[in-house]
């Protein structure tokens, strides 16, 4: 089986956000980059197919030339080779335009199944996948936390609200994959596995390498566009409930919530 | 928006209602009523549009939130939401219409459906929303990112159609009002070929407060040291009509089921009291429950984060401090305090 993992490189979630000066974007000097930790969950999830079934594991970003750090971490996990698409022309690039990308370098590649994130903790769109796969017109399977293959089909689990479903997709299909870190487990690289991810193939290419236009790309070919970023409203220290014990503090603390909040 | 020989005459705003088992989520009734805010605000009608089994009966129940009309699609084939039997017929129905704006729940099949429909319309869509405003350029959408480190506004180029998904809770539902009914269309489809299939649903034991839609939720962290202490934490919810949430901690050490997670990497909720126990306020965690309106924090440790964000701060053991706690609220419930 031919399998195509998706990955975004994203701030690591200890991150401090800062609003740069355009009040549109952020401060990158000094953040730390980590792999999307759903695009982990992912890799995990094809790299356990791959162990089963056999067959080839390419991971595919697109991104600034820091993402060679993160694809090098997928190389070392067990991804086979590695493919980014690092192009002036996709600043401000929307989500779905990023999908269109996305697409057309799979489309290359030719896989029998794509997995990929569910969301992507920084943006948090959750989007990407879902429009992938109506680019390329495969079904898709959402917010997997269990997914078996064989040669023709996949199966998933997916919660809904209050309880749980299971789906299934012909190939080629696409699922984006959701639960946890308790419930993927992903491995960690190893040492010889940083070693062997060294000499495996990683392309860098460009949009035109894709047939495509870059000037249908980016800001100018976005739908959507971010038209300011502001820090939410921050929340203070409110007030500490006071009492001679605990049983004094549960009465006051049901008192406040009740009159002065309302919330119950 | 009237169809004229299939023409579109005006715009409208469009919901796409989520029907569930024999009714609609109350996020639906939210998006409604956001709808008819924003209907009002560009001077056209609020449609919807509705798939389901059985979904027809109840559909005129739109009005009573500000739907002025909603095309409905009631066929068994679509008892549950799949993305690949759902885009065909609602992208079919937009298409006679002319949307100004589609909005939807951003529940776990609105989302999807939302990015779906994106994809297929070749149109741009802003997840989980907290607030959306609409002036002279347009449309704009709050969205909170990078783990509520900050919100983004976003904006439509021109000419778009913007798609947007509402994080239940967060924006204020008016109504219902019960003289309002909506005038309903039926929209006959032939049943679609899909490559993708449900295969089977598992539903939980009933009574359980959805954590997403909840609009209190009582959540345990590593402090509760064990899974059999959460009955306190489910008693506790019991009281106050709340679901039952879990950090991260709680969840790897197998006291609850992934699916309670909150945070970074588990649900995003806005209820509007959040009573957090035993969890020390990690920035993952607050990803998940910062916008919540109310947040009450017991914890035993004066340096734990939580306890400088929370509005109200309790510095108790939680063993002691839960049980009488559940005993006050139990008190104003029934009137006797
Ligand atoms: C603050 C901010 C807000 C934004 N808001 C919007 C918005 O509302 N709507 C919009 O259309 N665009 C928006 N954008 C642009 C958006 O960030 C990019 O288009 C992005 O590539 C897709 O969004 P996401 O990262 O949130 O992806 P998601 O849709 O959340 O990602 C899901 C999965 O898709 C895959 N994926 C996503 N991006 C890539 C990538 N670059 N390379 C490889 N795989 C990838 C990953 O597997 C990921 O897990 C915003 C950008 C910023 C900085
Ligand atoms: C990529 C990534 C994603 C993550 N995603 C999430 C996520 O989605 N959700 C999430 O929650 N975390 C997430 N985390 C983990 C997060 O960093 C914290 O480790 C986690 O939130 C801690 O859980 P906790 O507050 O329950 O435990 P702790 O931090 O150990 O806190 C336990 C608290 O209980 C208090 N306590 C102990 N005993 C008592 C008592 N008897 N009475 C009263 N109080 C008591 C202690 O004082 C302490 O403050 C993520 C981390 C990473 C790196």
């Amino acid at each position: 089986m031919k399998i195509v993992v998706l990955i975004k490189q994203t701030p690591d979630t200890e991150s401090v956000i800062r609003i740069a000066e355009d009040g549109k974007s952020i401060v990158t000097d000094g953040l730390k980059w980590i792999i999307n930790p759903y695009d982990e969950f992912a890799l995990e999830a094809a790299l356990r197919l791959k162990e089963k079934d056999g067959g080839t594991l390419s991971v595919l970003s697109l991104g600034p030339q820091r993402v060679v750090n993160s694809m090098i971490t997928a190389l070392a996990m067990g991804a086979d080779d590695a493919t980014i698409i690092d192009d002036p022309a996709l600043d401000g690039a929307d989500a779905l335009g990023t999908a269109t990308i996305l697409s057309a370098a799979i489309e290359k590649i030719g896989p029998d199944i794509v997995l990929c994130g569910s969301r992507a903790i920084d943006c948090d769109q959750a989007q990407t996948g879902a429009m992938v796969a109506e680019i390329l017109g495969w079904p898709h399977l959402p917010v997997a936390v269990a997914i078996e293959a064989d040669q023709r089909r996949v199966t998933i689990e997916r919660r809904i609200e209050g309880g749980t479903m299971s789906l299934r997709a012909t190939l080629p299909a696409l699922v984006t994959v959701g639960g946890s870190h308790s419930v993927w487990n992903p491995r960690y690289a190893s040492l010889p596995g940083i070693i062997k991810a060294k000499k495996k193939p990683l392309a860098v290419r460009r949009l035109s390498d894709l047939g495509l236009d870059p000037a249908k790309f980016g800001l100018a070919g976005a739908k959507i566009s971010v038209a300011s970023l502001e820090k939410p409203p921050q929340r203070s220290a409110g007030r500490i409930v006071e009492g001679g014990d605990a049983r004094e503090k549960a009465r006051e603390l049901a008192r406040a919530l009740h009159e002065d909040s309302g919330a119950f | 928006m009237i169809l004229n020989e299939g023409k579109p005459v005006a715009k409208s705003v469009c919901v796409i209602a989520e029907f569930q088992r024999g009714g609609f989520r109350s996020s639906t009734f939210e998006v409604a009523s956001e709808g008819r805010k924003i209907a009002d605000g560009l001077g056209c009608e609020l449609c919807a549009i509705a798939l389901g089994a059985g979904v027809a009966e109840r559909a005129p129940e739109l009005g009573r939130f500000g739907v002025d009309r909603v095309f409905v699609t009631d066929e068994p084939f679509l008892e549950h939401y799949l993305a690949e039997v759902y885009v065909p017929v609602i992208a079919d129905v937009l298409g006679r219409i002319e949307p100004a704006a589609i909005l939807l729940p951003a529940s776990a099949d609105g989302k999807d459906l939302g990015a779906s429909l994106a994809g297929r319309l070749r149109e741009g869509l802003a997840q989980d929303c907290t607030e959306i405003v609409c002036d002279a350029s347009g449309l704009k959408a709050r969205r909170p990112v990078f783990g509520g480190g900050c919100d983004a506004w976003c904006k439509w180029a021109p000419g778009a159609i913007p798609i947007i998904t509402c994080r239940p809770n967060t924006m204020d539902c008016s109504g219902p009002d019960m003289h309002r009914s909506a005038e309903t269309i039926r929209i006959g489809v032939e049943k679609p070929r899909p490559r993708s299939e449900v295969l089977s649903v598992q539903l939980e034991g009933s009574g359980g407060v959805e954590l997403t839609e909840a609009s209190i939720i009582v959540s345990g962290g590593r402090g509760m040291q064990g899974a059999e202490n959460f009955a306190m934490l489910e008693e506790l919810a019991g009281e106050l009509g709340a679901a039952v949430g879990a950090s991260r901690a709680a969840v790897e050490a197998n006291w609850r089921p992934y699916a309670d997670q909150v945070g970074q990497t588990g649900k995003i909720v806005s209820p509007a009291l959040y009573i957090a126990v035993g969890i020390s306020g990690s920035i993952q965690h607050f990803a998940g429950m910062g916008s919540s309106k109310c947040i009450v924090a017991v914890n035993n440790n004066p340096e734990a984060p939580i306890l400088g964000k929370a509005d109200y701060a309790v510095l108790e053991d939680l063993f002691e401090f839960i049980p009488l706690l559940t005993e006050e609220v139990r008190k104003i419930r029934s009137g006797i305090a």
